[in-house]
């Protein structure tokens, strides 16, 4: 872990109509650590990763004030070219989002709109995104199948092969293991372990266990607000604010 | 910057498309308007709507008696077309068992196929010679027209009706059941009035469906220049006189046929804004 | 209990109208199917098929009324399908719920009101004479085009509603621009339904008479351009059953034209089945 800034948030404040989902948010994300970011339902962990790559620009009316950095350059500058962001800054939903074609064709998605278009070229990536997302040994033999035929697990981890294969510097992961079964859920957390090396992680994990498992460093929000950030170990287990205190230990709502 | 611009350049064509694709209306607009409108300002917009006589040899043109037949045609579809439709909405949506929903929903879609020139040549040999025979007249008649417009606007009505009765929340049919009603009650008394908006769009385009039709009525109606009297008589429409006489007019009696499509132009958007506004309420 | 028996007694009669009403309808539609086919079948032969009509059409059989139908229903198709997906694709993509959607969205369904006969006049005016196009394949083409266009347009416009706004965020998050998200992410998915639109108009071109006689003609002889006059089957059995020149003719016309409509409603549903299997 490098102590290097990859992404800061400063007086973040982010809109959906008249009511913020955001309020002011100041936070710094570091190169090469896996940050969790936790808190309960509709306290702005999406809309926070969304706006880390401007997919909050699709929301009608949505607007924003402060800014995000990612190495030091402003995300919101009209100068910027939102795809070049969008592959920089790659992100994975909460449910495995398969795109209805063959699981060839989905990991090749962003390349070809790259403009990568040898099929050599082509093969080399999308193999070596599925073997770093951990797929490889069990979709090689049918790579031209439906990728909707993949098991639940196996999609999800398709989803984040499909990103890797942008080579992305920033991996938003939001709850990318809800729904899933325990193996997979191992599977994947693995997986980030080990991508902690070539890439910048921000998780939204899916429970306290899971964020103690695998992040370097957390922070609770609640209701948009940013309440404590620090170390996972920490946050977890001596926590300053009363209210993190109360949601880790289970006594909170 | 280059994949910007295209982005742009992509946006602006697509603009461009949906504008032409709207402009059609307005180019019918202006060039049914432009052959029409010249004649009904130079024999006077009363005589015209007014006027009973129609001799395109002498210059006289009134298109009463069509305005008349069409209104005739048209109600006579809907007396039978419209508690016929919504039965069979309501069969469609309540109380079917699924086979039977499957052959009707089957029919519906086969009759919806079925070309218009095919409804009026059946109208002509196995309908008219009944309505000659049992009821009397010449067969060719405003009754036997109406009686294949209300199989032709059948899958209008109902297919519109059923969307309007599936739209409603189950929470209504639960509501009236628990209150003791009889599933019938429910239907009739709670069901088909909540979809009413959507029933009177579906009467509406029905209508216009029926005014528009042009050559199954051409086949069944006789074609005779008069005001009808009865049921049994034979008549005229609006789109028959068009259908009819358009294959040799020129001149005046040109622009009177294109001044025919005119009024028939303006009845039916009147009905189809009607019919729009209805259903938005519905979605509102 | 008296009154309850009359509830139930009204709800039983109400029962047995609707299911009247119903039987009615299938009675309908098998009683002229059935009908116009057994008439109409017993003509049918090679000959019928591959001969162009002969003395008006009492004699010969009806090729030419077929390259006629053909023809037209492909220039309707090839002009009416790129308008009316493009402009599904900027009412459903490309701009939000507002003035100029709703004004596009008024003046489709307002087009899908207009009675055939009025776009005849309209064709009649605007191709055969004002663009000096005569009665041809091209004048009767785009007049049909007009015509199908809001068809098209609805359907597609629902097959791009249909696709799940998670689709287009995935394409979007992967470095897609908006375009290429219609063409990657969007469209394909929506082709069935884009193809079921497709469909409905070529039956309604198929069926067409009013607006076809009045700006493709009635010529008997088949097309060597795109200019050239033709008749279609539908005005060919109009003009048969209506002059009353044959109905033996005229029946194997009909028959011919319900079997094709039917033909390629049921084509296009085992086709598009087909489609819909091969992607799950
Ligand atoms: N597209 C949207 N339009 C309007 N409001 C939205 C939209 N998306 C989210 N919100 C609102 O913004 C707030 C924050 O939502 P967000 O999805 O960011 O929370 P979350 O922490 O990810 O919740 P969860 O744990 O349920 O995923 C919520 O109140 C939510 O209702
Ligand atoms: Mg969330």
């Amino acid at each position: 872990m490098s102590l290097r800034n990859k992404v800061s948030i400063k007086e973040f404040s982010f809109y959906y109509g008249s009511v913020p989902a955001l309020k002011r948010i100041n936070l710094e994300i570091r190169a090469n650590e896996i940050f969790a970011i936790f808190g309960p339902a509709r306290s702005g962990k999406t809309t926070l990763l969304k706006s880390l790559n401007r997919l909050t620009d699709l929301v009608y009316g949505a607007r924003h004030t402060g800014t995000i950095l990612l190495d030091e350059k402003d995300i919101y500058d009209p100068k910027l070219s939102l795809t070049q962001l969008r592959r920089r800054v790659g992100i994975v939903f909460d449910l495995p989002i398969a795109l209805p074609m063959s699981i060839y064709e989905n990991v090749a998605y962003g390349p070809r709109l790259n403009g990568i278009t040898r099929k050599k070229q082509l093969d080399e990536t999308v193999g070596k995104a599925l073997r770093s997302g951990a797929l490889w040994e069990e979709v090689k033999d049918r790579l031209h199948t439906s990728a909707l035929r993949l098991s639940g697990g196996q999609q999800q981890r398709l989803c984040i092969a499909r990103i890797l294969a942008l080579e992305p510097e920033v991996l938003l992961l939001d709850e990318p293991c809800s729904g899933l079964d325990p193996i997979s859920t191992a599977s994947i957390e693995e997986t980030l372990t080990r991508l902690k090396k070539d890439y910048t992680i921000v998780l939204v994990p899916h429970n306290i266990q899971q964020a103690s498992r695998v992040a370097d460093r957390a922070g609770f929000f609640l209701n948009g607000e940013l309440i404590e950030e620090g170390t996972a170990y920490q946050i977890f287990t001596g926590p300053k604010e009363k209210q993190t205190e109360d949601y880790v230990t289970g006594r909170f709502g | 910057m280059t994949v910007e611009f295209k982005e742009k350049f992509i946006e602006k064509i697509l603009l461009l498309i949906a504008f032409s694709s709207i402009s059609i209306l307005a180019l019918i607009a202006f060039f049914i308007f432009g052959e029409g409108l010249p004649l009904i300002w130079k024999i006077g917009p009363k005589t015209f709507l007014l006027g009973g006589r129609w001799v395109p040899g002498q210059g006289e043109f009134g298109i009463l008696p069509m305005i008349i037949g069409s209104f005739w045609v048209t109600f006579g579809a809907l007396l039978l077309g419209l508690p016929l439709g919504l039965a069979c909405a309501i069969f469609l949506c309540e109380w079917t068992p699924p086979w039977a929903g499957m052959i009707l929903r089957s029919a519906i879609q086969v009759l919806a196929g079925i070309p218009s020139v095919i409804y009026g040549f059946w109208g002509l040999v196995v309908l008219v010679p009944l309505v000659r025979n049992y009821l009397g007249g010449p067969g060719l008649s405003i009754l036997s027209g109406s009686l294949i417009l209300s199989i032709m606007i059948l899958p209008t009505i109902i297919s519109i009706s059923e969307d309007s009765l599936k739209a409603l929340p189950p929470s209504y049919k639960a509501g009236a059941l628990a209150l003791g009603a009889t599933h019938w009650e429910t239907i009739w008394r709670v069901l088909v009035p909540a979809a009413r908006s959507g029933i009177v769009a579906s009467i509406i385009l029905g209508m216009g469906r029926a005014l528009g039709e042009t050559m199954a009525m051409i086949m069944i109606l006789g074609n005779a220049v008069k005001m009808p009297s009865s049921f049994l008589d034979s008549a005229r429409t609006l789109t028959t006189n068009i259908g009819i006489e358009m294959g040799y007019a020129t001149g005046d009696h040109r622009q009177a046929l294109f001044a025919t499509g005119v009024i028939l132009f303006l009845i039916i958007m009147f009905l189809n804004t009607l019919a729009i506004v209805l259903s938005r309420r519905r979605v509102g | 209990m008296r009154i309850n028996r009359k509830r139930y007694l009204t709800q039983n009669v109400a029962k047995i109208l609707i299911w009247m009403a119903a039987l009615s309808t299938m009675g309908v539609m098998a009683l002229i199917i059935l009908q116009v086919l057994s008439e109409g079948i017993p003509v049918f032969s090679p000959r019928f098929f591959l001969d162009s009509p002969r003395s008006m059409g009492r004699e010969g059989g009806i090729f030419s009324t077929i390259i006629g139908t053909i023809a037209l229903t492909v220039v309707a198709i090839v002009v009416a399908t790129p308008l009316g997906v493009g402009t599904a694709i900027f009412l459903g993509e490309y701009t939000r719920e507002g003035r100029i959607s709703r004004v596009i969205r008024f003046g489709i369904g307002c087009l899908a009101g207009v009675p055939s006969i009025i776009f005849g006049l309209f064709g009649f005016v605007f191709f055969v004479i004002y663009l000096n196009m005569g009665w041809s394949i091209l004048s009767g083409g785009l007049a049909l085009a007009a015509m199908i266009l809001p068809t098209i347009i609805c359907t597609a416009e629902e097959a791009l509603k249909a696709i799940p706004y998670s689709f287009r965020e995935v394409s979007y998050s992967l470095g897609g621009t908006k375009w290429e998200t219609v063409t990657r992410a969007i469209l394909p998915n929506a082709i069935p339904g884009i193809f079921t639109g497709i469909i409905l108009g070529v039956c309604r071109s198929i069926e067409e008479t009013a607006v076809v006689i009045l700006t493709a003609g009635s010529s008997l002889i088949i097309p060597t351009s795109l200019f050239a006059p033709v008749r279609t089957m539908s005005v060919h059995f109009y003009i048969l059953a209506r002059e009353g020149i044959s109905m033996e003719m005229a029946y194997g016309t009909g028959a011919a034209l319900i079997l094709l409509v039917l033909f390629v409603n049921i084509v296009a549903n085992w086709r598009l089945n087909r489609y819909i299997r091969k992607r799950a």
